[in-house]
């Protein structure tokens, strides 16, 4: 059985099951290892991506739910020569200590930024209630978020 | 599109094997045993060969090995400027390389805060004698006098312009060889890279989808197992209900997965309750579980390796609901865990005592404090990936002592040490001992089904919670004795708790949680009270303040009714919180500032700097009173009295009518003797001031009789961004003192800052962690 999905701008044939959870699909089948698995239960949003535009948990959404829909993943945004905004305000800001939440921090961020460029501090911190970081990274990262908004966080 | 290619990352794993050896060449080994070699600084005492730690490549490049692994806190990075400092090479020529059995110097555990002190001295005084030997290599060859040549980026250059490159000189240099530590280190005047807020080299990959995780790793034919787990501690598999498995198999995935935390809820269904049992029978299971290739069973260890993740989730949640275990012995009563715990055998210990007369007319006051069991709790659930490849075992873990590990493994697989390799890869963040080493005995018992083929196996987030070893539950009384004048003239303390150290380091067992359960089970080593200084339960136990009669006793509750070990601190965390809070009462009852009155009791000059700093910063006013909602606290200490100096001071609003505390700010006031890189240890020192808000506001495992029910993040939950307070740090850069360990330095003063502040506000004191709304509005009234 293969359903095909479209990620970071290309369509994929997967051989996966139709009630398979997006994460799997990601990681495995199509080597991204940005979304992370945390919990399988929609609590931390480590496996957070973006759904056209809207972030959504991908451990507890089925590859049969997704239709023509556009997934953008960490992977989709930027490289390491080219980072988007928010990735590059990460490095600057070094807004990680091991890092595991990240990728579904900046996806959860990205969702914020496009819908609201410039967010108030109190904006971004509201916005990343749902991203657990278990380090204490929380204040670089809001700080990350607001200085990728004054890089222009929109591309 | 990525720039860490994976293929580079599994190189970078252990792809490669190096033409080395980590053994001392025959005229080492056959010194006489009674001639006993010269101590060395930090870890080159146990590592002696320079060729251990640095070689340089015919590249002129070096390739620095270290025993410490990176768990998030910065280290490799702090490492690598350390190396570079003293080879003065740049730092983009430093190549690290970081726990490995086969390739790296044995430094036990990445633990306590001691890698800059242990590692990072190790690297300073091995950077040191390599460069001199280069030196000197290049003095014969240019005919000049060592002292007259200069070095910059691996270049050798002469008075008269002549020069030569660490590339030019490698082949001739001979790094096989004990260290002497004989070349002074470089002078912190001269240091260039060392206290620079060097960028961290693991970011990167982080931020842009990059292989950077021991869950990225893919290796060519990997399959996917999960562990079936008892439904509690020393329950026993007795069979499975195959009927129940082609009733449940077509339920999907992501119903599956809500199905799952009904599952782990279960009470044990013993065999006789109706069901119809069968024996383990491998080749009806597989033909019943879509895309497994084996299902493992050896006594009560049970789990499944499938093609996809998803089969071998989906088929270790049909295999859970369809085994029957034999339930174990029932947990205490919540509660009434303190009781409990009190009421068990202790093996007691006088671990610090000073005798004076005690004057006339004291005041003497006494309380208790209470600390919960807290979990660990990393954010991605532990992982490993192993693979059986010729009678050979390598495993791929994100262990915090890839050598220890290994001991357990051997035992636990029946094999040599010799014949596993252990190699380190990131994992979500750890916090000290949780299922990281677990995992790896559960990837490698799973690998020896797999014909050849690597496993991965990751735990699933209830898995996590359930069995990770927490952080003891502990209990701190004490008693003090305030004189006339106000000064504190008596100083008991007692702390109880279970041991703060399960690790495989442990002697005398395996502690590694499969190895228990299977057929032949083995058992878990006893555990140890462990001495002071770094002590475990009593780790910070003994003031730094000047009493001039104290009494402080360790008591050990040997038995141990939830699986614990070293949580972050261990024992420091809940008896700063303890003793800081008690220094606040008896500076109430003297009528005394909390900053005037610590400040009177303490010698340490560097104690005092890092109070009264912190007083500066936050621009504390003596004698200031809460207004029922807003106030604000201190508290300090002396990480380990031998570590970093962390004083904070935190400021609260209570919420009468909802109980809940905030945060709004923290100070904090840092000496960690000379710094290696600044943002590194603002980042550590931050992360640990808001993990410990969390741990102090918020966390407490929950279980009852029969089983724990913090298994997720709503049972379990953690301090999130909006809660998080803004944090202001001051550093103390002391270069002409020694490094000192920084990573669990500021968790015990920030939970005694809060609690303080609570008390400044409210007149009301909490003596039982966490400070809950339920705690606040109970206590209000």
């Amino acid at each position: 059985m293969a359903i095909n999905i479209k990620v970071n701008g290309a369509t994929h044939s997967v051989p996966a099951e139709p009630d398979t959870p997006l994460l799997y699909v990601l990681r495995n089948d199509l080597g991204l290892n940005a979304a992370k698995f945390g919990c399988g239960l929609a609590q931390c949003g480590a496996c957070t991506v973006l759904i056209d535009g809207k972030p959504v948990r991908s451990c507890v959404t089925s590859i049969d739910t997704l239709g023509q829909s556009e997934i953008t993943t960490v992977e989709g945004l930027g490289t390491l020569e080219r980072p988007h905004p928010l990735q590059a305000a990460f490095m600057a800001e070094q807004a990680a200590q091991c890092g595991y939440c990240i990728a579904g921090v900046i996806m959860a961020a990205k969702a914020l930024l496009d819908r609201n460029p410039q967010p108030s501090e109190a904006e971004v911190r509201q916005g990343l209630a749902e991203n657990l970081c278990r380090c204490g990274t929380h204040n670089r990262i809001v700080r990350a978020v607001l200085r990728a908004a004054q890089m222009g966080g929109r591309i | 599109m990525n720039a860490i290619s994976r293929r580079d990352f599994a190189a970078g794993l252990g792809g490669i094997t190096l033409a080395f050896t980590l053994a001392p060449r025959p005229a080492f080994a056959q010194q006489p045993a009674a001639q006993q070699p010269a101590r060395l600084p930090g870890s080159l005492d146990n590592n002696r060969l320079l060729d251990a730690w640095i070689r340089i490549g015919a590249d002129g490049n070096a390739t620095v090995c270290t025993g410490k692994v990176e768990l998030g806190q910065g280290i490799v990075t702090a490492l690598a400027q350390i190396a570079a400092e003293e080879l003065d090479l740049p730092l983009d020529r430093v190549q690290m390389i970081s726990g490995d059995t086969e390739r790296t110097p044995n430094e036990g555990v990445t633990a306590g805060s001691q890698s800059t002190e242990n590692s990072g001295t190790a690297l300073r005084f091995a950077g040191a004698q390599v460069r001199a030997i280069l030196l000197e290599l290049a003095a014969k060859r240019l005919g000049a006098d060592a002292v007259s040549l200069s070095v910059a980026d691996g270049v050798i250059a002469a008075p008269d312009g002549r020069k030569l490159s660490y590339a030019e000189l490698a082949a001739a240099a001979d790094l096989h060889r004990e260290a002497t530590a004989q070349v002074r280190p470089k002078p912190a005047s001269r240091h260039r890279i060392v206290g620079k807020s060097i960028a961290r080299r693991d970011i990167p990959a982080k931020v842009v989808g990059g292989v950077a995780f021991v869950q990225d790793l893919r290796l060519p034919g990997m399959l996917h197992g999960r562990v079936v787990r008892p439904p509690g501690y020393g329950a026993k598999l007795e069979g499975f209900d195959l009927a129940r498995i082609k009733a449940v198999r077509d339920g999907t995935l992501v119903g599956w997965i809500a199905e799952r935390e009904m599952l782990q809820s279960r009470i044990a269904r013993p065999l006789g309750d109706g069901t119809k049992s069968e024996e383990f029978d491998q080749a009806r299971l597989k033909a019943l579980l879509p895309g497994v290739v084996a299902v493992v069973r050896d006594g009560s260890f049970l789990g499944v390796i499938a093609e996809r993740e998803e089969q071998a989730i989906k088929a270790s949640l049909v295999l859970a609901e369809s085994a029957r275990w034999k339930a174990g012995p029932p947990l205490p009563d919540q509660v009434h865990i303190y009781d409990h715990l009190l009421a068990l055998p202790t093996e007691d210990k006088v671990v610090n005592e000073k005798q004076a007369a005690l004057p006339e007319g004291v005041k003497v006051i006494e309380a208790t404090y209470r600390k919960p069991y807290m979990a660990h709790a990393a954010i991605g659930p532990s992982c490993a990936v192993a693979q059986l490849s010729d009678g050979k075992m390598t495993v791929w873990t994100h262990s915090q002592g890839v050598f220890p590990l290994r001991g357990n493994l051997a035992m636990g697989l029946k094999m040599r040490p010799e014949s596993i390799r252990c190699i380190h890869a990131e994992g979500s963040g750890c916090y000290g001992h949780n299922a990281a080493d677990d995992v790896a005995l559960d990837a490698a018992l799973l690998a020896r089904a797999a014909a050849g083929r690597p496993v991965r196996v990751q735990w699933m987030r209830a898995d996590e919670f359930l069995w990770e070893p927490f952080g003891p539950a502990m209990v701190m009384k004490a008693r003090a004795a305030l004189s006339p004048d106000g000064r504190i003239a008596d100083w008991n303390y007692d702390v109880w708790s279970n041991t703060h150290s399960t690790r495989p380091s442990e002697p005398g067992g395996n502690n590694l949680l499969a190895s228990w359960y299977l057929a032949e089970p083995q058992r878990p080593s006893p555990p140890r009270m462990q001495p002071q200084p770094n002590g475990g339960g009593d780790r910070n136990a003994v003031p730094l303040y000047d009493f001039p009669r104290q009494r402080i006793t360790n008591h050990l509750i040997r038995e141990m009714p939830l699986r614990v070990s070293a949580l972050r601190t261990l024992g420091a965390y809940a008896n700063v919180f303890a003793m800081e809070s008690f220094m606040d009462e008896l500076a109430l009852l003297a009528n005394a500032d909390p900053v005037a009155f610590r400040l009177a009791h303490m010698k340490d000059a560097r104690a005092r700097a890092v109070i009264e700093a912190v007083a500066k910063k936050a621009g504390w006013k003596p004698g200031e009173r809460g207004d029922g909602r807003k106030g604000r606290g201190i508290g300090f200490a002396k990480y380990k009295n031998l570590a970093t100096y962390v004083a904070v001071i935190a400021d609260v609003e209570v919420d009468r009518a909802s109980g809940r505390i905030a945060v709004p700010h923290v100070y904090a006031a840092v000496d960690a003797g000379q710094i290696v890189n600044p943002d590194g240890l603002e980042n550590q020192i931050e992360g640990g001031i808001v993990q410990s808000m969390s741990w102090t506001l918020k966390e407490e495992v929950k279980f009852d009789r029969s089983e724990i029910s913090s298994r997720d993040w709503a049972t379990y939950p953690i301090l999130t961004m909006p809660e998080a307070p803004s944090v202001e740090i001051e550093l103390i850069d002391r270069p002409e003192e020694r490094s000192l360990g920084a990573g669990e330095a500021s968790q015990g003063p920030a939970a005694a800052a809060i609690a303080n502040a609570f008390a400044a506000a409210t007149g009301k004191r909490l003596r039982e962690l966490p400070l809950t709304p339920a705690r606040v509005k109970a206590v209000l009234g």
